[in-house]
C-alpha cells in the first residue's frame, strides 16, 4: 500500500545531520564533537527526585500546564535570574522539551500564508515547525562580522519587517553567539515599530562566560506583551532525556499554547515534572561548576583551533564553537571528508540555515581528552591536504 | 586567582602541559610555569603521583585502613606520634581526624600477611597507641576525585541538533 503522505510533511526534507550521524554510527573509531547535549549526567538531586517519585507511584498525568508547584518554582527561579515577571496560573506552560513549547507556539500563532522570520544559523527544528505550521519561514542570516549577533539591518535586509513573528536563538545553536542588552534594544525598537511577535528561545540562557549575562529581550520596554520565552532543563541542568521544558509568555498566547498541549501532549512527562522542581530547589551549585568546565574547554579548543590554523568565531555562549571552513572546501565536504579520513564528527554549519556555509559548529560538550584528540586530528587531516 | 585555577587544573590531571593550562585560563605559558613554580616552591605543590587502579593489575596489592586510637602524656602530642609513623614507607596516608579514633592511616604491602605484620609489630608497639583497628581494602571505586572502573560509558547519540 502507499500512502498520501501530506504534502507538508513531503515538503520538510530530511534532517542535514542524519547522514553524519548514519556515517559516525558505523565506525568505532569516532571522536564526536557534533552532540548537542551535555556530557555530564542530570545533578543527583534532580535523578533522586525522579526516582523518589516513581517509589511513591507518581505517575499520573499532572495538571495540563505542569503540576502547579513546578509551575510556581519555574516563575521564582527566571524572575531571580533573568529579571523575569510571569504568573505561574496564566503565563508559564511546562512541556515536554523546549522544542514542543516552540512547535505549540509556531501552531498557536501560524496562520496559513504568515511569514515568520528566522535568525539563522539557527536550531534546525525552527524551519521544519513553520512548515509544518502552515506558515512560510523568511531567513534571516547573520553573520561573523557582526559576530552572528541579530541586528536591524540584517532584519530589514531580508525583508522581515513585514513578517509576523521573528524567532531566534541566544546563546545560539550552533555559533555560540550571545546577545547583549544593547543588541537588543534596536530589535525591539524595531519589534514594536512593525507589531512583530518574538519567539526567543532562551534554552543556553545559563550558558554565558567571560563574565557576560543573559538578558532576554521580553525585560525591555514593551516586549513582555509580544514575547513568548522558551527555556528548559536540558541543556544547564544536563536532563535532555527527561524531555521537559517551558513557554512564558502572555496569558491569551499560553492559553492557545496549552489549548493544543492537552489534546496532544496532555502535559509534560511527570516523573520529569519531579526531576525538574529539584534541580530549580538544589541544583544551582551543579549548575555552575558544569559551566565553569564547559568555559575551560571553551577557552582551549578555540585557543587550539587558532593553533592550527583554523579561524574560529570568538563564542561566548552555549556549549558550541564555529569554526570557519578552510578554503577550498564546503562545509559539508569538509565535515564529510574528516568524519572518513579522521574520525572526527562536526557538523556542517550549512545545516542550520542561512549564514551557516563556511563554517562548522563543534561541540565542546565532551571530555578534554576527546577536544584534545579531535583537535589533533584536525591538525593532522589539515597537514595532509596542505 | 589564576594559580587556584593553576591548581585546581593540576589536582585534575597534573599531566596537563604548559600549553593545555595555559589555553584553558588565558595565561601565558611563562605565567601558568611561574604559578605552578611558586605552588611548588610554598609546598602547596607537594608532589604529583598517577592514580593506580590496583583491580586492573594482576600483581597483588594490599591496602587497609588502621583507626589508632592513641593516649597523649605531657611530654608527646599528635605530632610526635604523627612524625614517627610516617616516617614507615608502608605508610601512605596519616591524618589526625575528629571522632572515635584519633589518626587515620593508610598502609600498602604486597600481601595481608606483610601489611599485618607491620601494623602488630611496627605500628600496635608504639607506647602511645592504645588500639587499632585494620580494615583491608577490597575494592576501591574511587581514588583522588578519579571514578575507577572501566570508565564513562558514553552511550549519546554521535551527532545530535
Amino acid at each position: 500500500m502507499t500512502f498520501e503522505l501530506a504534502d507538508r510533511v513531503q515538503s520538510v526534507p530530511p534532517s542535514g545531520i542524519r547522514r553524519f550521524f548514519e556515517i559516525a554510527e558505523e565506525r568505532d573509531d569516532v571522536i564526536s564533537l557534533g552532540v548537542g547535549e551535555p556530557d555530564f549526567a542530570t545533578p543527583w538531586a534532580a535523578r533522586d527526585a525522579a526516582i523518589t517519585s516513581l517509589e511513591q507511584g507518581k505517575t499520573s498525568y499532572t495538571a495540563n500546564r505542569g503540576k502547579r508547584e513546578l509551575r510556581e518554582a519555574i516563575s521564582d527561579y527566571v524572575a531571580d535570574r533573568f529579571d523575569l515577571g510571569y504568573d505561574p496560573d496564566e503565563e508559564i506552560i511546562a512541556t515536554a522539551g523546549a522544542s514542543e513549547a516552540v512547535d505549540l507556539a509556531f501552531r498557536a500563532l501560524v496562520n496559513p500564508g504568515d511569514t515568520v522570520a528566522i535568525a539563522q544559523p539557527s536550531y534546525i527544528s525552527y524551519e521544519p515547525g513553520v512548515t509544518f505550521a502552515g506558515g512560510e519561514v523568511l531567513p534571516v542570516p547573520t553573520t561573523e562580522e557582526n559576530d552572528f549577533r541579530l541586528t536591524v539591518d540584517a532584519i530589514e535586509q531580508a525583508g522581515a519587517s513585514e513578517a509576523d513573528l521573528l524567532v531566534y536563538c541566544y546563546p545560539n545553536n550552533p555559533t555560540g553567539a550571545i546577545m547583549r542588552e544593547s543588541d537588543l534594544e534596536p530589535i525591539a525598537e524595531f519589534v514594536r515599530e512593525h507589531d512583530l511577535t518574538v519567539l526567543a528561545d532562551e534554552i543556553y540562557a545559563e550558558l554565558t562566560y567571560d563574565g557576560h549575562t543573559h538578558t532576554s529581550i521580553a525585560t525591555l520596554p514593551g516586549m513582555r506583551e509580544r514575547t513568548i520565552v522558551f527555556n528548559g532543563f536540558s541543556k544547564a541542568h544536563a536532563m535532555t532525556g527527561l524531555r521537559l521544558g517551558y513557554a512564558l509568555g502572555p496569558a491569551e498566547v499560553i492559553g492557545a499554547m496549552n489549548k493544543i498541549h492537552q489534546y496532544t501532549m496532555l502535559s509534560a512527562p511527570t516523573t520529569a515534572q519531579y526531576a525538574a522542581l529539584e534541580a530549580l530547589e538544589s541544583c544551582e551549585n551543579d549548575v555552575q561548576e558544569m559551566v565553569a568546565e564547559y568555559d575551560r574547554r571553551r577557552k582551549f579548543i578555540l585557543s587550539r583551533f587558532r593553533e592550527i590554523g583554523m579561524d574560529v568565531f570568538d563564542a561566548k555562549g552555549a556549549f558550541y564553537c564555529f569554526p570557519e571552513v578552510p578554503e577550498g572546501w564546503t562545509a559539508e565536504e569538509f565535515a564529510q571528508d574528516v568524519l572518513t579520513e579522521q574520525g572526527v564528527a562536526v557538523v556542517p554549519g550549512d545545516v542550520f540555515g542561512a549564514g551557516g556555509e563556511g563554517h562548522l559548529r563543534v561541540s565542546y560538550a565532551t571530555g578534554l581528552e576527546d577536544i584534545r584528540e579531535a583537535l589533533t586530528r584536525l591538525e593532522a587531516f589539515l597537514a595532509d591536504h596542505e | 586567582m589564576s594559580e587556584r585555577e593553576v591548581l585546581e587544573l593540576l589536582r585534575e590531571n597534573a599531566r596537563y602541559s604548559t600549553a593545555d593550562i595555559a589555553r584553558m585560563t588565558d595565561l601565558d605559558e611563562s605565567e601558568v610555569d611561574r604559578a605552578i613554580e611558586e605552588l611548588e616552591a610554598a609546598g602547596v605543590v607537594c608532589g604529583y603521583q598517577a592514580v593506580v587502579d590496583w583491580d586492573k593489575l594482576e600483581d597483588e596489592r594490599v591496602r587497609a585502613e588502621v583507626e589508632l586510637n592513641v593516649h597523649l602524656d605531657r611530654e608527646t602530642g599528635y605530632g610526635d606520634i604523627a612524625e614517627r609513623l610516617a616516617r614507615f614507607p608502608q605508610v601512605t596516608a596519616l591524618r589526625l581526624v575528629s571522632g572515635d579514633y584519633d589518626f587515620d592511616m593508610e598502609v600498602e604491602g604486597d600481601s595481608i600477611r606483610e601489611v599485618s605484620q607491620f601494623i602488630s609489630e611496627k605500628v600496635a608497639p608504639v607506647p602511645e597507641i592504645t588500639q587499632t583497628v585494620t580494615h583491608y581494602v577490597m575494592t576501591s571505586y574511587k581514588e583522588n576525585g578519579i571514578e575507577l572502573g572501566d570508565g564513562d560509558e558514553d552511550d549519546r547519540l554521535s551527532v545530535s541538533p
